[in-house]
């Protein structure tokens, strides 16, 4: 009893109370209120795979197998909780549905067993969904009764971990595809802009810039041809929540995507999209065929005379590819070098033409835009920052994962209440937010209020929202070490500044997480020079690289120093790593009473570093110890410990 | 459309749409450029041209910003400058210092540029890019280590040459110019034009300098060291010796080689008198009726090549005579030991020439006699400068000298084969000549003396009409063959020459890619030939005896043995 | 005509518009095909879309998805971005170097290992993670690593 196209067009395009008793029926199958036979989701996003949701899928399919029972086992996205994985979900009919969390694959069959005897086994439990008609399960907490999705306000990631990817049925069912039928039906191009407009709404890729005002420019610009895209490079490390967008609930995003293309005037669309993000690829894949099929793609879509074409085109790996200039001549089939601005793409992009370049999450919410209205929409976040800002939350946290708050959320409710601060035992340190092109926070900041103005003002950046924990364990300076090396890897090469620019930060970043000695000897004093060569390198870098890459390149440099400026001043002119990370910065050393004089550490030492006679306990020459460490490793009686 | 710049203070007027460059240079003032080459599209990777524009957050590439409106400028205030002597010390960084054993030094944009920003100590240190040399050409040695990285090589080659040999590889630190695969140039499609040669801003890409083994021949008792050198050398070499570009240098160059220690002296022109005899007598032998292509011309070894790996479709529309410099060099071979009475002394053939891909010609099998190259050395213009300079005499005291008989023009036509068009002319002149008899006034041929990459003309001689064409530049040459084929042109003779206005801009020639300086080379050559009164190849009276004493017939037996070439398929990564 | 020739052959065929901006799908799909680009992919792409082949290799070391080299048996890739770099993935990195004597990109002489870091596989909740041949290994240590790549070569000798 499959739903047929005509059915879910017409939902699509009428009121609940257009629909017979039967539609309805229908619609409440399809959207999962009622069921026919038990529910179980399993997300099969990456990092429910990683955890081994694939092992859980097997097992949940040999488990009904060798039972002979009826379920409906569905694939879903992530819920966010990317930390608790492998997460999946259990709905029995007429009762609410159930979360649980850690489900590897030898866990599926008591868990279940549990279940179908109306059993819930506490230890696996995250909550259950609160849904109307539905029988809750009693003395189980709902989700939004646990600070990490209370806290939240998810107007984007609503359904997301919810609903299945794959089905077409089922957003329509819950409201699906009416925005952009109301849009195509009844809204003149303007006039979309215009709503957009109202609603505030500001690019989610980190520069904050309002949507409508580049659309606008496009949409004034005569051309013959014009092209929208959405970017789904997503190429910050530690940032997923696109893909968390794209895996969870591809369909709003190619509904936002239709929205804006004709907004603009544009009939081909294009998402580039990582090639590493296989299970965003096959999802978007299946929906824009789904849409094709649904005559919501292609030409004159439902008779409107509208025509859009969607394609996806897989980004094959470069960071820089994320910003837009670099991604049109990606796209183009060139190197993915930026260019120059101006020319914007919004009045010469992709092919010369007018090209709007919009990322995964703006694109996310404009069906949510278009079917409340702006003002639902400006009442959420900030006066002049409105709606929501998705977090992936990474690093030295209690629960890792994806975080929706409004616009003006501080730090401290995201990472401390929401996501449960530090790991046992440990203390939070700094965040580190907005990826290699990002800032340190230190901890004093945590209670600004987040949003693109509060922290420019403060010299931060927002970047595309991954938000890196760091412990007392952690090392600001050999993290930002990282980034820099990072950038220097990602950098297209093409202008002086940024090349060569990142490419010394990192060696003078390099040397102070170093043993002095090395083939070039550097002393602390030249060390320390190097350091404020960094602030000379930092300003030309800013003023003068061509895009956002090298422009933000010296971020992290630039924020540790002056938030953590003796973790740097330790590295230099200590010569230790505070946080013991840093191992080349290390001093070996001989315990007198554990050496028993076997010599062993003598013959394999590289820097012939380590004196003694035989018998008797061996020294370490501090001066001529390259740090290497192999001393410790070759030593049978534990006798070399490090300082 | 005026818009009005506050240029430093300055009221200045720019035009809508141009660049901020343009603008500050029509009005006298200069900021400093590297990656920028003029008439072809802005990459705006260098940042040194950046200026402060007022309201701005970052600054500016000048080379690439379109002024759409009214700008405030600096362009040299403390932080522009600050931020150019930064980028520089970066590129520094990561830069040999060698100097004083560079091929650039003195004539290296990197160098002039540390200069003029006053840096004076390295106070950016880090790790240098490894990075191999590659020998591998005959031709162009490529030095990695001493590239910035610009593009303006790769620029010049797709964009001028259309040959693509060379492209950005890899990226961020590990950015580099590279050939497919990064083979060495040898195994490329390289054409060894040598434009990107003068394009380059430092040592990263030089000739195969062959001075030095001269040396080894010059004092070497019992050899006989022969000079020819070639048209374009002769009124472009005195841009490198402190007279005015254009000037004249032939009497001053044959004086300085004999007293350097050259046996022999002679002008590759005499050469180019031969190959432009044979040239019409092959054109009227062989296009009687009209043929899809032309007879095109094959004395641009750069060209030959380009057609032998990209066009193999095309050699049998190529004449088969060698270049001049090759053609001169059999002769030198062959008849000059007979004629002096050198036999079976050791000749040492030295061709100093414009071209770059002259080196890499003189290296090939067809080139060769019995297994041995006709040349043994190419120098360049380059070169002879280095040479002149070297020998320690003062030019202005010298009495100019003539060249050894019988290779020598005597008039002026075979000098006109170092302008773009100047074969195409003389070879119609001896045509019109042969089909006439009567000689064809030079007037005739002003329409073929514009500066333009493609020119054309019809002359009618006697009752037939050839339509004579001649293009430089192997990107216009493509773009005519297209035109050939797609039957949108119809032309019975093509010289093509590879570089740009042909051999007094070629890739051996004083660095300069400033157009007006190779006008002034064309112009040189052309005055020589308005005020000459030999004015066709068939008139030099050398010619004559070459053909009585040894050739025996034009077109002959002996003619095609010692004057004609073969050419090859050559599979290459294009 | 060789059995590779005939492939590139029929992926030429599924891109018959001779556009630059086929230039990535074509060479994408050679990857995917043959897990590496050969000089001869090179030399027909670029004869099939009239490009020089000096921009269809600048293009192609641009970007991380394209290699010129076969790749192993066993594709380990390591993720490094900033999680798992929190997490110590440089170590684990540095033992695989270590170990298998190849760095980013390389392949061992004997062709069983190739070594890929990735920045950020999409699984921070979990790091440090690597992959071999798709199969995942998350929150693991340098000892660990040591046991993976030593169980590999146990199976391939088997
Ligand atoms: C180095 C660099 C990397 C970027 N990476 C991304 C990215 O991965 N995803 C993205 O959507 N935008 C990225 N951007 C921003 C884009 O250039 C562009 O501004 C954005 O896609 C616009 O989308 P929005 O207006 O919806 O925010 C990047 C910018 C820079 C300078
Ligand atoms: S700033 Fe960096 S990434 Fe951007 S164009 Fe310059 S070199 Fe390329
Ligand atoms: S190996 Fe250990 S026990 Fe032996 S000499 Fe060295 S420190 Fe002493
Ligand atoms: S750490 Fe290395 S260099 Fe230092 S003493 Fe031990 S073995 Fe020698
Ligand atoms: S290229 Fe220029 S700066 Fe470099 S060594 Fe040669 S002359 Fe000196
Ligand atoms: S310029 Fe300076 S360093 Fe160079 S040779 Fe002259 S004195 Fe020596
Ligand atoms: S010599 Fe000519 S063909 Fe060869 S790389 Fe340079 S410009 Fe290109
Ligand atoms: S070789 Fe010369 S022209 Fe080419 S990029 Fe390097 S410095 Fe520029
Ligand atoms: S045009 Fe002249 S200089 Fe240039 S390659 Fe041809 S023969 Fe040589
Ligand atoms: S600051 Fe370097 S490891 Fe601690
Ligand atoms: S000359 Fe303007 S950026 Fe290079
Ligand atoms: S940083 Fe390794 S999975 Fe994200």
């Amino acid at each position: 009893m499959l739903p047929d196209k005509e059915f879910l067009l017409r939902l699509a395009q009428s009121a609940p109370s257009e629909l017979s008793t039967d539609e309805k029926e229908m619609v409440t199958l399809l959207n999962r209120e009622r069921l026919i036979c038990p529910l179980v989701m399993v997300n099969s996003s990456i990092s429910g795979i990683v955890a081994g949701a694939k092992e859980t899928w097997e097992a949940i399919e040999q488990y009904v197998a060798d039972r002979a029972i009826e379920i409906d086992l569905c694939e879903s996205g992530s819920i966010g909780l990317s930390s608790e994985e492998p997460v999946i979900s259990v709905q029995l009919p007429e009762r609410t549905r159930l979360f649980f969390a850690r489900v590897t694959a030898e866990k599926v069959s008591s868990l279940l067993d549990d279940l179908f005897h109306q059993v819930i086994p506490d230890q696996l439990l995250i909550g259950q969904l609160r849904r109307e008609g539905q029988e809750p399960w009693s003395d189980i907490p709902y989700l939004d009764e646990i600070p990490f999705f209370g806290l939240q306000n998810r107007i984007v990631m609503e359904v997301c971990g919810i609903i299945d990817p794959f089905s077409f049925g089922e957003y329509v069912a819950r409201g699906g595809y009416k925005a952009f039928l109301t849009t195509i039906r009844s809204y003149t191009l303007s006039e979309v802009c215009d709503l957009v407009r109202d609603s505030g709404l500001r690019g989610r890729a980190g520069g904050g810039f309002p949507t409508s005002k580049k659309w606008k420019v496009a949409f004034d610009t005569p051309s013959d041809q014009k092209y929208l895209i959405c970017n789904a490079e997503e190429s910050d490390p530690g940032a997923f929540m696109d893909r968390t967008l794209m895996e969870g609930n591809p369909y709003q995003l190619l509904e936002g995507i239709s929205i804006a293309a004709y907004a603009i005037g544009s009939n081909r669309a294009y998402i580039y999209i990582r090639s590493e993000y296989k299970d965003s690829i096959r999802r978007i894949t299946n929906a824009i065929k789904e849409l094709r099929v649904m005559g919501l793609l292609g030409d004159n879509i439902l008779d409107s005379g509208y025509n859009l074409q969607i394609s996806l085109r897989k980004g094959p790996g470069a960071f820089v590819c994320g910003e837009e200039t670099a991604l049109i001549a990606s796209l183009e089939g060139r190197r993915g070098i930026p260019s120059s601005k101006p020319p914007y793409p919004s009045t010469s992009g992709y092919l010369g033409r007018p090209t709007v370049v919009n990322n995964v999450e703006t694109l996310s919410n404009l069906p949510g835009i278009i079917s409340k209205g702006p003002e639902w929409f400006k009442s959420i976040g900030l006066e002049d920052c409105t709606g929501t800002k998705i977090f992936s939350i990474s690093g030295q946290v209690r629960m890792s994962g994806l975080v929706e708050v409004p616009m003006g959320t501080t730090f401290d409710t995201i990472v401390n209440d929401i996501t449960g601060g530090a790991n046992k035992g440990r203390k939070l340190k700094a965040l580190h937010v907005g990826g290699p092109l990002g800032c340190t926070v230190p901890l004093e900041l945590m209670k600004i209020p987040v949003s693109y103005a509060t922290l420019k003002s403060e010299g931060l950046v927002m970047g595309s929202g991954g938000i890196l924990v760091m412990d007392d364990k952690s090392c600001i300076v050999d993290t930002v070490r990282y980034f820099m090396n990072y950038v220097n890897k990602q950098s297209c090469g093409k202008c002086i500044p940024c090349r060569e620019g990142t490419r010394r930060m990192a060696e003078i970043l390099e040397s102070i997480t170093r043993k002095p000695v090395d083939e070039e000897g550097h002393t602390t004093l030249e060390r320390f020079k190097e350091v404020m060569q960094l602030e000379n390198l930092a300003e030309v870098m800013k003023d003068t690289s061509l895009c956002g890459l090298g422009q933000n390149a010296p971020n992290p440099v630039m924020s540790s120093l002056k938030y953590f400026r003796s973790e740097y001043e330790e590295h230099i002119f200590d010569r230790r790593c505070p946080s013991n990370i840093c191992t080349e910065l290390r001093s070996w050393y001989i315990d007198v009473e554990m050496c028993t004089g076997c010599s062993i550490c003598a013959k394999r030492c590289p820097a012939e570093a380590i004196i003694g006679t035989a018998r008797h306990p061996y020294f370490i020459v501090q001066e001529k110890c390259i740090g290497c460490g192999i001393c410790f490793e070759v030593c049978k009686f534990t006798a070399v410990y490090y300082k | 459309m005026g818009i009005t710049l506050e240029v430093n203070g300055r009221t200045i007027e720019a035009v809508k749409g141009e660049t901020i460059l343009t603008a500050l240079n029509r009005n006298g003032m200069q900021v400093p450029t590297i990656c920028n080459i003029k008439n072809l599209s802005p990459s705006g990777a260098c940042r040194m041209c950046v200026v402060e524009v007022e309201g701005r957050e970052n600054l500016i590439p000048a080379c690439s910003f379109p002024i759409e409106e009214s700008l405030v400028i600096k362009t040299h205030s403390p932080r522009v400058l600050r931020a150019r002597k930064t980028n520089v010390e970066l590129l520094l960084a990561n830069h040999p210092d060698d100097c004083l054993y560079c091929e650039r030094n003195g004539s290296c944009e990197l160098q002039s540029l540390s200069e003029d920003l006053n840096i004076r100590e390295r106070r950016i240190p880090g790790k240098k890019s490894p990075h191999k040399i590659d020998r591998s050409s005959p031709a162009i040695i490529r030095d990695p280590s001493k590239c910035i990285l610009c593009g303006r090589c790769i620029r010049v080659c797709e964009e001028i040459m259309s040959t693509s040999t060379l492209d950005f590889a890899y990226r961020g630190n590990e950015l580099q110019i590279a050939t497919t695969l990064a083979k060495p140039l040898n195994f490329s499609n390289c054409t060894a034009c040598g434009q990107c040669l003068i394009a380059c801003p430092t040592g990263a890409l030089i000739e195969h300098v062959q001075f030095p083994e001269l040396e080894t021949h010059i004092h070497a008792p019992g050899k006989i060291v022969v000079a020819q050198y070639s048209p374009a050398v002769a009124v472009s070499v005195a841009e490198k010796l402190g007279y005015k570009p254009g000037t004249d240098l032939s009497g001053i160059i044959n004086a300085v080689l004999r007293r350097y220690g050259f046996d022999y002296v002679f002008e590759t022109a005499f050469g180019a008198d031969v190959m432009i005899l044979e040239q019409a007598r092959i054109y009227s032998e062989k296009r009687s009726g009209l043929q899809e292509y032309p007879l095109i011309t094959s004395s641009c070894p750069a060209w030959v090549q380009f057609v032998e790996q990209s066009y193999p479709e095309l050699i049998p529309h190529l004449s088969p005579l060698k270049s001049p410099q090759q053609l001169m060099g059999s002769l030198i071979r062959e008849w000059f030991p007979r004629l002096y009475e050198l036999e079976g002394k050791e000749i040492v053939s030295v061709v100093i020439s414009s071209c770059t891909a002259a080196k890499s010609e003189a290296r090939r099998v067809e080139m060769s006699r019995s297994g041995i190259p006709v040349i043994d050395l190419v120098l360049t213009t380059r070169e002879l400068a280095r040479l002149i300079r070297l020998s320690g005499l003062d030019l202005e005291q010298l009495e100019p000298d003539k060249p050894d008989a019988p290779f020598h023009s005597n008039g002026s036509v075979g000098l006109l084969t170092g302008v773009a068009g100047g074969e195409a002319e003389a070879v119609v002149r001896t045509i019109y000549q042969r089909k006439t008899g009567n000689e064809l006034a030079p007037a005739k041929l002003h329409r073929f003396r514009i500066h333009k990459s493609f020119r054309e003309m019809m002359v009618k001689a006697g009752n037939r009409e050839i339509r004579v064409g001649s293009v430089s530049g192997l990107a216009n040459a493509v773009e005519l063959l297209k035109e050939i084929k797609r039957g949108k042109r119809k032309l019975d003779l093509l010289e093509v020459m590879a570089c740009p206005d042909g051999c007094v801009n070629g890739g051996g020639q004083p660095l300069s890619m400033d157009e007006k300086i190779i006008r002034t080379r064309s112009r040189a050559i052309y005055d020589i030939d308005n005020g000459s009164t030999l004015h066709a190849a068939h008139l030099n009276p050398a010619i004559e005896r070459l053909y009585n004493e040894f050739l025996g017939d034009p077109g002959g037996e002996m003619s095609k043995e010692i004057l004609y070439r073969t050419y090859t398929k050559r599979e290459v990564l294009l | 005509m060789n059995t590779e020739t005939a492939q590139i052959d029929e992926i030429l065929q599924r891109f018959p518009q001779i556009k630059r901006n086929a230039l990535i799908p074509l060479l994408q799909a050679v990857q995917d095909e043959f897990g590496y680009i050969s000089e001869e992919a090179i030399a027909r792409i670029g004869a099939h879309l009239s490009l020089p082949t000096s921009k269809v290799f600048g293009l192609a070391t641009f970007y991380n998805q394209f290699s010129f080299s076969r790749r192993g048996v066993y594709h380990i890739t390591l993720c490094n971005g900033s999680s798992c770099h929190l997490a110590r993935s440089g170590e684990l990195l540095g033992e695989i170097t270590k170990v298998l004597e190849i760095s980013d990109g390389e392949t061992t002489r004997d062709g069983l290992f190739s070594l890929e870091v990735q920045s950020c596989i999409g699984a921070c909740g979990q790091s440090p993670v690597m992959a071999v041949n798709g199969s995942y290994y998350s929150g693991i240590n340098v000892k660990e690593v040591r046991e993976i790549i030593k169980q590999y070569r146990e199976d391939a000798s088997r």
